[in-house]
């Protein structure tokens, strides 16, 4: 059977600011046959979303095809003119991007753009086009199909915009469908049922799809046979299975190695200073925006009666999915947005609620490291300016002990000592954090908050900063605050970890008790929902972890009730939505916030 | 419509209302403590102390300045805003005999170079890179360089003097035909629009670069969307807002930013009306010039962001 795509020493150039042209894809060719889903997988900058695009004689802005030949149903892409190429976008190829929030048009409403293309390229009536669509909407399980597409972007969530994107790729009925990254922007909770969906979709259509991603565990799921890049040169291909079980290439060794579990965290130190004093205490804080009531709530309540403890040189793991309030309470310790109630106590002694009003010697000791790690230093700063500033700041350093300590700082981060004379953008994204945590650590701090520190780094280089922050942890004892959306990160460096759910915390633990039942059920959710690196995880899910996947958006909301009532398996109706939900113990040793009991649990999940 | 998009369009009024208040009070004091003393300027040297009581009682000059304030402030709500100290015509009369060839100049003058600016700036972002963009860019660059009364005299010595197609001075009153109105306009209106269409072309050109760069413009062109779809459905409609805002600021120098054309063609408009009552010390004529700029400028910037809010899908559908 002739190939649906062909794709022959596609080259691809790209001219960067300063106009210095690079190629980004070197050399790359391969088919895909009709009915295959093959998947494109890379880090940043490994071209694969460039090639999935030039599928479509498509380059973005500053990019070029630059030679090579693609053939789609024996037509050769690059010889198209533009007309012929818009007749073929949308119709024989369509695209479902990553971030559904930004591809929709924010001015119109759902519907006609999910049927624009059949529109575009007459492809029916539009009256028949919206039934489609409708049918559409109820095959991929949204909510309200019938009216769904009167909406528009912004009154819909996250996971169901991708769900929507994917049937404005179904609708003109594609001979080829490019999913670019389309998860990698959700919460794993909802991931797992966008990919069932697709997956759905793809297999009783039998339709040819390339799914571009970096995560190996999801593309396990989705193909058939994966492409691994890097550096726009394919460094294997091979059958799903093959790649896994028996990788050959070093590369692909060192993908699946950083996505297999791997623990860093202190086990040895923590237990010895077990019996000592919490360096952190966070006691009922409440916690929002917008003007405050009488009992102190405010209007947009982001943490509800949130309560936390950290010891000297541990580190504590705040997972929860986005909007869950994890970020602001790493605000709130750091004084950033004062709480409106509870205390946070440092060694001890209440710490003021602003950061303007804590001493020094206080701000000091707790230092923040962000997600961005390019927008947290000053681009027109040398690296030795930016670490300097806290040394001079902290401890009054200058001159000559200055330029030492900026050396000593830059070698604990395993960074060169002739970094001190670079500029933050010539330097990569993990480069940058280590900036940041060199600077984080010149304080000489008790405690760095650390939001999301790893997710906008590719696997390997996020792999390389936790082993680092691991061993700055035995070197020099600081405690961390590790915030991440992310399971697997939290488990690799953690010794204790809290759940957060629309702030609320649902379940706080140590690591190991995290793996043993009974689990809170939304700790038991989340859990479930990490794809697995194996093929046919995503098949043996049970209905009910899907069940509870699929209502919509968390909300906090004011009461003392359970703000999961809604996604949960296990509800009681009329008490978890009513009731203030009580803290228990359970005997494995952590805390669960929960209506069940721990026996009820049990016989709950055995079922 | 929702009630949000009700409350925040009413809170943009007030705020502009508000505004204008303030405004008043601030060309009321900015008046005030101008050196010199109306009734003796009015009567000059030679008057009798008497005389200049008389003068001051009859002016309301004796009254404490509040009082005045709202004296001048109830007259000007109520549509009198006084009497010329100069030549004791109502100050509302000489403006009626200004305004209409004020609004006149600045209303063709939108006409002409709105259509041609935006026009312009869509061209340029979507072709942006093109030699079409980098001439439209070289060109508006260039033209906004140039001070205005260069464009006007410029204009003057080529199409009038030169090639004498329109008459160097522009009288407004007693048009008769349309020939003749396109004459008189024709240089005023060429030279403002030079400036403002760059303005607002390369505003125009910045807001839809920021546009065409989203994802749902590049997702719009992966469903195999012409240009001109692309522009008109997609890119456009998100740009309501920065781009009414662009031809807001400019249009709001239509009014008072005049004065170099007024004088250069000696075109009877309000700008030149409010440079002589100063240069008279004509203190309620400027104060009434002053306030109708003001209130022109905040009414513009007010229906920018209205237009801005009713464009905001976010706010329209909640």
């Amino acid at each position: 059977m002739a190939p649906l795509v062909k794709v022959e020493n596609l080259r691809v150039t790209a001219r960067d600011e300063r106009g210095r042209l690079s190629v980004i894809v070197k050399d790359v060719s391969f088919e895909v046959q009709p009915g295959e889903v093959v998947a494109l997988i890379g880090e940043s900058g490994s071209g694969k979303t460039t090639i999935a695009l030039s599928l479509m004689g498509y380059a973005r802005s500053g990019a070029r095809i630059a030679g090579g030949k693609i053939t789609f149903d024996g037509r050769d892409v690059l010889s198209l003119s533009k007309r012929e190429l818009s007749s073929l976008r949308g119709r024989n190829i369509t695209y479902v991007p990553q971030s559904a929030a930004a591809s929709f048009n924010p001015a119109r409403p759902l519907l006609k753009q999910v049927i624009e293309s059949s529109q575009i390229h007459k492809m029916m009536p539009q009256a028949e086009a919206k039934t489609e669509a409708v049918a559409l909407f109820r095959e991929l399980v949204l909510p309200d199909p019938e009216h769904v597409g009167e909406r528009y972007p912004h009154q819909v969530s996250g996971g169901q915009l991708q769900r929507l994107l994917a049937a404005m790729a179904l609708v003109t009925d594609p001979k080829l469908i490019i999913f670019d990254e389309p998860t990698t922007a959700l919460d794993v909770t909802t991931q797992i049922e966008v990919l069932r969906v697709f997956k759905k979709a793809i297999k009783e259509r039998g339709t040819t799809a390339v799914y571009v991603s970096h995560d190996l565990a999801v593309v396990a799921q989705m193909a058939d046979r994966i492409i691994v890049l890097r550096d726009g040169i394919i460094r294997e291909v091979d059958a799903t299975g093959r790649i896994l079980s028996e990788p050959k290439n070093d590369y692909t060794k060192s993908l699946i190695a950083a996505a297999e579990p791997h623990t860093r965290a202190t086990a040895p130190g923590a237990i010895q200073t077990k019996a000592a004093p919490p360096v952190l205490e966070v006691k009922s804080v409440v916690a929002g925006y917008g003007a405050t009531d009488r009992d102190g709530v405010p209007v947009l309540p982001v943490l509800r009666d949130v309560g936390l403890s950290i010891k000297a040189g541990t580190t504590l793991g705040v997972i929860g999915e986005s909007g869950c309030g994890k970020s602001t309470l790493a605000r709130v310790i750091a004084g950033l947005l004062p709480a409106a109630r509870g205390e946070v106590l440092l060694d001890g002694a209440p710490l003021p609620r602003r950061a303007s009003q804590r001493t020094r010697d206080q701000l000091r000791r707790i230092q923040i490291l962000f997600q961005m790690a390019d927008t947290a230093v000053n681009p027109s700063r040398t690296v030795g300016r930016i670490l300097g500033r806290p040394l001079e700041f902290y401890h009054g350093l200058g001159g000559d002990q200055c330029r030492r300590r900026v050396a000593e700082l830059l070698d604990m981060v395993r960074l060169p000592a002739m970094m001190a004379e670079r500029y933050p953008g010539e330097l990569s994204g993990g480069q940058k954090q280590r900036v940041n945590l060199a600077r984080a650590l010149a304080a000489k701090p008790s405690l760095i908050l650390c939001d999301e520190i790893t997710s906008a780094l590719d696997t390997v280089v996020g792999a390389a900063i936790l082993d680092l922050l691991a061993e700055l942890q035995r070197e020099v004892g600081v405690a961390y605050l590790f915030i991440s959306h992310d399971l697997s990160t939290v488990k690799a460096v953690c010794d204790e970890v809290m759940i957060l759910y629309a702030g609320q915390m649902m379940e706080h633990g140590s690591r190991r008790a995290l793996g043993q039942r009974p689990l809170h059920p939304y700790s038991d959710l989340l859990i479930s929902s990490v794809p697995e690196l194996r093929q046919g995880w995503l098949d043996g899910i049970s209905e009910n972890v899907l069940k509870e996947a699929s209502v919509g958006v968390a909300r906090p909301g004011r009461g003392e009730a359970c703000s999961f009532f809604e996604r949960c398996a296990v509800r009681v109706p009329g008490r978890c939505d009513v009731e203030p939900t009580p803290l228990r113990s359970l005997t494995k040793g952590a805390k669960i916030r929960c209506q069940r009991t721990e026996e009820e649990l049990i016989d709950l999940s055995a079922r | 419509m929702s009630m949000v998009v009700v409350r925040l369009v009413l809170s943009r009024i007030a705020i502009a209302i508000l505004t204008l208040g303030f405004v008043s009070v601030a060309v009321f004091v900015g008046t005030e403590i101008l050196p010199g003393d109306v009734a003796e300027a009015i009567l000059g040297q030679g008057a009798t102390p008497e005389a200049v009581a008389g003068l001051r009682a009859a002016l309301h000059l004796d009254q404490p300045a509040h009082i005045r304030y709202f004296l001048w402030l109830g007259g000007l709500l109520s549509g009198d805003p006084g009497r010329s100290l100069v030549n004791n015509l109502p100050v509302a009369e000489l403006i009626a005999s200004r305004l209409p060839n004020s609004l006149m100049l600045a209303a063709v003058t939108a006409v002409v170079c709105v259509p041609i600016a935006l026009t312009l700036g869509i061209l340029s972002a979507v072709w942006r890179g093109s030699l079409f963009d980098r001439a439209a860019n070289f060109l508006t660059t260039s033209i906004v360089a140039v001070p205005e009364f260069l464009i006007a005299t410029l204009a003057v010595i080529v199409f009038a003097v030169r090639l004498r197609w329109f008459p160097a001075l522009s009288y407004a009153a007693g048009i008769i035909s349309l020939d003749q109105f396109f004459r008189l306009f024709a240089l005023p209106v060429f030279t403002l629009s030079c400036v403002l269409t760059a303005w607002m072309m390369r505003m125009t050109r910045a807001a839809m670069i920021d546009t065409l760069r989203s994802s749902y413009v590049e997702m719009a062109v992966l469903k195999g969307a012409r240009p001109m779809r692309v522009v008109l459905t997609h890119a456009l409609p998100n740009t309501i807002g920065p781009i009414a805002n662009a031809v807001a600021l400019s249009l709001s120098y239509l009014l008072g930013g005049a004065i170099i054309v007024e004088i250069v063609f000696n075109y009877p408009g309000l700008a030149r009306l409010l440079v002589d009552a100063v240069s008279t010390r004509d203190m309620p004529l400027v104060q009434a010039c002053v306030m109708i700029f003001c209130s022109a400028y905040l009414y513009l910037l007010m229906l920018a962001d209205i237009a801005g809010i009713l464009s905001n899908p976010r706010l329209r559908h909640r």
